[in-house]
Order: C-alpha cells, then structure tokens, then sequence
C-alpha cells in the first residue's frame, strides 16, 4: 500500500474525468447536457475535497502515515474539477454574457459562495508547490487550513441549491463537521492519546 | 405493461411536416362549400401555440427528463420507473362546490370534452423549459359541466397515492399525496388545460398519465400529474410545494423573471435542446390572456 498511495491518488482523481469523457463520447449525457457537465463536475470537486480533507483525520485515528501523499493529489484535483465546474457555468452555460452573470450572482447567493469557494482552492492550488511553501515559510501552514473553510462553503453551495430533500447535501456537511472537528487540539489530543494508548 | 416502441412513435419532422400538410389541405378544401363551420372550428382550434409548432421539444427530451418525485428525483430514472405504474381503469372525482359532483372514467372525459392539440410552453422552476404538444380539453368545459355554486373561489387538485406502483412516495420527507391548486378565475381561463396526450399519442405514464393539468404561465409544478381528484373549495388550499417549503414555493407560481426564487434568478431558462440561454417571459409569454387575472396584485408578495 505505501508506495501505491500516490498512483491510487492519481486514479481516484482521473476517475471522474474518464467516466464525464465517456458519457460525452457514448451520448450518454442528459437531454440537459450543460447542466449535466455542471452537476458532474461540481460533484467530483466536491467528493476529491472531502477525500483531501480526511487525510489528515484518518492518519491521526490510525497512524497510517503513508497515506499523506493523498492529502495534496486529492487537493489537487478538486480544484482542477471546481476549475472545470467553474468554467462551464461561465464559458457554456451563461456563455460569457456578464450582464447575466452579474444578475445571477446578485440573485443567488449560492453562485457567490461557490465562486468564493473556487477562488480558496485556486489560491491552495497555486501555493501548493514547494517553492511556494518555502516562500511563505511559517505562513504557508495557516492559509492552507483555509481548506476547511472551502469545504464549508462548499457545502453551503451544495445546500443552498437543492429544492427541498437537503439529506445529501447535509450528508455531506456533517462529514466536514465531523473532520473539522477532530482538528481541534482538545479532540485531537484524546484521539491520539487514544491510539498510542492501545500500542 | 405497454410500452411504446420508438418506432410506434411519430417521427418529430413527419409531425411538423404533417401538420403543414393538414393546414394546405384545409386551405384547399375551404374553396368548396362542405362544411365550412367544422373547418372554421378546426382552424380556430390549430391556432393555439401554432406559432410555437417549429420550436417544438423532442419526444425523446419530454418523455426521458421528468421532474415526478412519486417515482424518483432523479429526472432521468422516471420514465423506467414508471414503466409498470398502472394507469387503467382510473377514475377522477369531481366534487365540492359543485351541484353535479361525480367520478368520470378517462373514457368517458373523452367522449364527453372534444379535445384538441396545443403547443404550449413549459418553464420549470428549476430554470429549464421546453415546447410541448400537448392534447386534451379545457379545464373550464369539466368545470361548468360539474355546475360550480357560488360559494365556489378555488379549485384542488390531488394526484394518484399508490406507493407500491410510485416508489418515491415510500420517501417519508415529502407529504404524499401531491396536491395543487387554483383560483377559480385562473382555472376558467381558456389555458388551463386538462391532458390525456402528447405528440398525438396517449400520454405517458412518467409524464403524468392519464390525466394531468397544463397552465403554462405558471411554473411546471402547478401542472399537477396522474389526478383523481378535482375538489372546488371555498377556501384557498394548500399545496404540495407550499407546504414543503413555504417561504420558496407560493401558492400563485405565475412565471415571472422580475421574482427571483429566493435562491436563485429566474431571469433566464435553458430551453431543453438549446445552447444559449434565453430570457424568460412574463407569464412565461402568456401575459396577454391571463395579466388581467392579477390586475391590483403585488406579484412579489404573491409570487
């Protein structure tokens, strides 16, 4: 397992993109094709980000240290789908027309939240070289926590876009909840202590 | 179970061409003198939505991307699921305020209420839209049959409760069954249209068989589906999506690109089929036949 974390990364994150390919190629998007490529995308960003952001969780519970490497490819590739999510609502759906574009984030809160969860993962995506981490130095570690607040917004997108049954959405939102929670030092520390307790 | 093979089905161009074909007929016979009344009649009744006949949505699109949450949210699933939904023998009660309630079989509503095709437009509140040949009568023509009283101010409309043929009704967050309602003005105006067909075929089952609502100024989940029950009510009643979310869903649900739904704009609609967006009408382009239902109305207050 240790050394095929990298490669698993790589396909978990290819995975979405060759099914979206397929269904392209075999015809199999929806009579709504547009909004299809927008639900897919988003849906993929959304899953990679959850995965990245259990990384750390997940190692803290089991120790499993080898499983890091995932942490940043997983990253990666949620914001390579939110890039993806985030052009097609502007260069197909709405076309480049600005004027509808400005109406509708006016109109839509959960445009915003999600524009603004794009731009975190833009930015995560650009640091996240070596170069930049040596840079930032003692910065680099506080803005790549901002992560979390990604994961939080979206969700916020997610459920603010449903009609009624949140179940998925919140699904999702307790998830975060739940990872974010135990990044908090007072259960972090008993997690930890929990497990070399056992060893 | 009877499932209608793709090659039953009239090819689109055939039944654009045909309609064409029909109209030059027409124009031709109307030279003779043979029955000019009933032609008279026929051409009056193909004007409705003709202009709209060279937009028309696919079979394929209108029978395969249903918004019909008894069967699945999930719009492209519903028309497998539907497959074994029993829709014979079905019978629709019409009660309430009314001096002849009674329970009709789809039988008899077609003998009784000559129908007639319209093309109409469908906005859905989600964003999306669609051209749709529909066939069926009047709302009105079953209304005054049934002889309203004059307590009669709304009508209510409640679809099929069968959980063992609609799966999605076994989903406990939504309060089963669907309901709709009506002004009574709103349900006599000429518009509002009982359905049983599509495309000059029966209608199917994932789009509402046998009998469905068209208004088409409103928002697409006012056109309730699979009804058996057409209640006339003295007080406004309350319905499916008011009830579930009241503060998004009202109980007017007129068309209008002025109102944002809270969540997001309804200033444009991706027309099924289309690549650019297109803006959306007022009264979903109805406004010169049912504005004046509204006149005096805070449309953002009743939205």
């Amino acid at each position: 397992m240790r050394g095929a974390i990298k490669p698993l990364a790589h396909l978990g994150g290819l995975i979405p993109l060759g099914l979206l390919i397929g269904a392209v190629l075999t015809h199999n998007l929806s009579v709504n094709p547009i909004q299809d490529l927008t639900l897919r995308t988003g849906k993929a960003a959304l899953i990679l980000l959850v995965v990245s952001l259990s990384v750390t969780p997940v190692k803290l519970v089991t120790g499993w240290s080898w499983l890091l490497p995932a942490r940043k490819i997983c990253g990666l590739y949620a914001a390579f789908y939110a890039f993806l999510h985030f052009s097609v609502f502007v260069g197909v759906d709405y076309f480049f027309s600005w004027e509808l574009i400005k109406q509708a984030i006016a109109e839509k809160p959960f445009v915003l939240v999600g524009f603004l969860a794009f731009l975190v993962l833009a930015v995560l995506a650009i640091t996240s070289t070596r170069g930049w981490k040596r840079r930032l130095k003692k910065r680099w570690k506080p803005l790549h926590r901002l992560v979390y607040l990604a994961g939080v917004l979206v969700v916020f997108h997610f459920l603010w876009l449903v009609k009624s049954d949140i179940r998925e959405p919140a699904t999702y939102g307790v998830i975060v909840g739940l990872l974010l929670l135990v990044r908090l030092p007072l259960v972090r520390n008993f997690v930890t202590g929990l497990r070399k307790a056992e060893a | 179970m009877r499932k209608i093979k793709s090659t039953e089905v009239t090819p689109e161009a055939v039944y654009r061409n045909r309609r064409q074909f029909m109209k030059q007929a027409g124009t031709a016979v109307l030279g003779s003198l043979l029955a000019p009344g009933a032609l008279a009649l026929a051409a009056q009744n193909a004007q409705v939505g003709e202009d709209l006949r060279g937009e028309l949505t696919s079979y394929k699109a209108i029978t395969n991307y249903n918004n019909f949450y008894e069967f699945t949210t999930d719009k492209e699933k519903v028309a497998d699921l539907a497959e074994d939904f029993q829709v014979t023998p079905w019978e629709v009660e019409v009660s309430g305020e009314v001096s002849k309630p009674g329970r009709f079989s789809i039988d008899e509503l077609k003998r009784r209420f000559p129908r007639e095709e319209r093309i109409y437009r469908l906005r859905c509140v989600e964003g999306w839209s669609m051209v749709i040949p529909w066939t069926g009568f009047p709302l009105a023509s079953l209304l005054k049959s049934v002889e309203p009283t004059a307590q009669a101010r709304f009508v209510r409309f409640v679809s099929v409760h069968r959980p063992s043929e609609m799966p999605g009704q076994k989903d406990g967050w939504y309060d089963w069954p669907y309901t709709e309602g009506l002004r009574l003005d709103e349900a006599m105006n000429d518009l509002a249209l009982l359905v049983t067909g599509l495309y000059g075929k029966e209608l199917p089952r994932q789009d509402g068989a046998p009998l469905r609502l068209a208004v088409p100024w409103k928002y697409g989940f006012k056109s309730i589906k699979s009804i058996v029950k057409i209640e006339v009510t003295r007080r406004q009643p309350s319905t499916f999506w008011t009830q579930t979310a009241p503060n998004e869903y009202g109980f007017y649900a007129n068309v209008n690109p002025n109102v944002p739904h809270p969540r997001w704009s309804q200033a444009t609609e991706r027309r099924i089929g289309e690549f650019r967006r297109r803006k959306t009408l007022r009264f979903n382009g109805y406004e010169e036949e049912v504005a004046s239902l509204y006149a005096g109305m805070d449309l953002r207050k009743n939205y």
